[in-house]
């Protein structure tokens, strides 16, 4: 029956879901340049994969969170892993080579773009429920 | 008897209908970036119809039981303009405009309300 109450509890899982994707972007362009001894131990980029909250999902008892979304886990990305062959870095490998990131700043870019603008949708959307309840509640006034 | 029972009229289950509109929408945005997330919206006159629905009560064991329609809540899926790879039907762009337009909708319902509201204290007051 609260239903404007549980806009905030839904656009709430949504800005903590992109949160989550930006905070992942931040953390591969920190990572972009790091170079490692291995392939396996070379970094992957991160991506969150968001799922929707639906009915018998684990939902947080004070706001109506149903409908919402979450992040569901986090894969790596499958781009392969760049060789370089540098013997004078400290981390290669016996045959001179060492493993970048699959890091694409670009893409990094777009992806946190992409985020900001969903989390201002989600702002928007709370701003709005906001407004709305402070008027239905102002109908006890006048 | 009841001079008052009816005097928001249809606005009253109208706000409710819109409130849950309000919501529906704003699932879509969260989920603006979930696969396979599929959009939502209301029908707006069958989830009216659905609220103000009142089952008819048997008064006589002769009487038939009623013969209901089945539960429709309204809820319908949306139909996206473009299909996206990740099986999500949410238009950002689309839901945005239908959420301004909602919550327009919303308080187009609450001045009726307020309006009526002001008319009964106008009345009790008797100036």
């Amino acid at each position: 029956m609260n239903t404007i109450d549980s806009v905030f509890g839904i656009a709430g899982t949504a800005l903590n879901a992109q949160m989550i994707r930006m905070n992942t972007t931040a953390s591969n362009l920190a990572n972009a340049t790091t170079v490692a001894s291995s392939e396996k131990d070379a970094f992957r980029a991160k991506r969150p994969v968001f799922k929707a909250l639906v009915q018998d999902e684990m939902t947080n008892a004070a706001f109506a969170q149903l409908g919402g979304v979450k992040v569901d886990h986090i894969v790596d990305d499958p781009t392969p892993i760049r060789s370089l062959y540098e013997p004078s870095n400290p981390s290669a490998d016996k045959d001179g080579m060492v493993y970048l990131s699959n890091v694409n700043e670009m893409q990094e870019m777009v992806e946190m773009m992409a985020a900001s603008r969903s989390y201002q949708n989600n702002v928007e959307v709370v701003n709005t429920a906001k407004q709305l309840m402070s008027r239905t509640l102002d109908l006890t006034k006048s | 008897m009841n001079l008052l029972s009816g005097a928001f009229g249809i606005h009253e289950k109208a706000l409710q209908v819109r409130s849950q509109r309000m919501e529906v929408l704003a699932r879509n945005i969260a989920n603006a970036d979930t696969p396979n997330y599929k959009a939502q919206d209301v029908d707006f006159k069958a989830m009216l119809q659905d609220v103000q629905r009142e089952s008819l009560t048997a008064t006589n064991d002769k009487h038939y039981a009623a013969i209901e329609e089945g539960p429709d809540n309204g809820m319908r899926y949306r139909v996206p303009y473009n299909s996206s790879f990740d099986g999500n039907t949410v238009e950002i762009s689309v839901e945005q405009a239908q959420f301004g337009k909602a919550a327009g909708d919303y308080q187009a319902t609450l001045q009726f309300l307020g309006n009526r509201i002001g008319g009964i204290r106008k009345a009790l007051k008797g100036e």
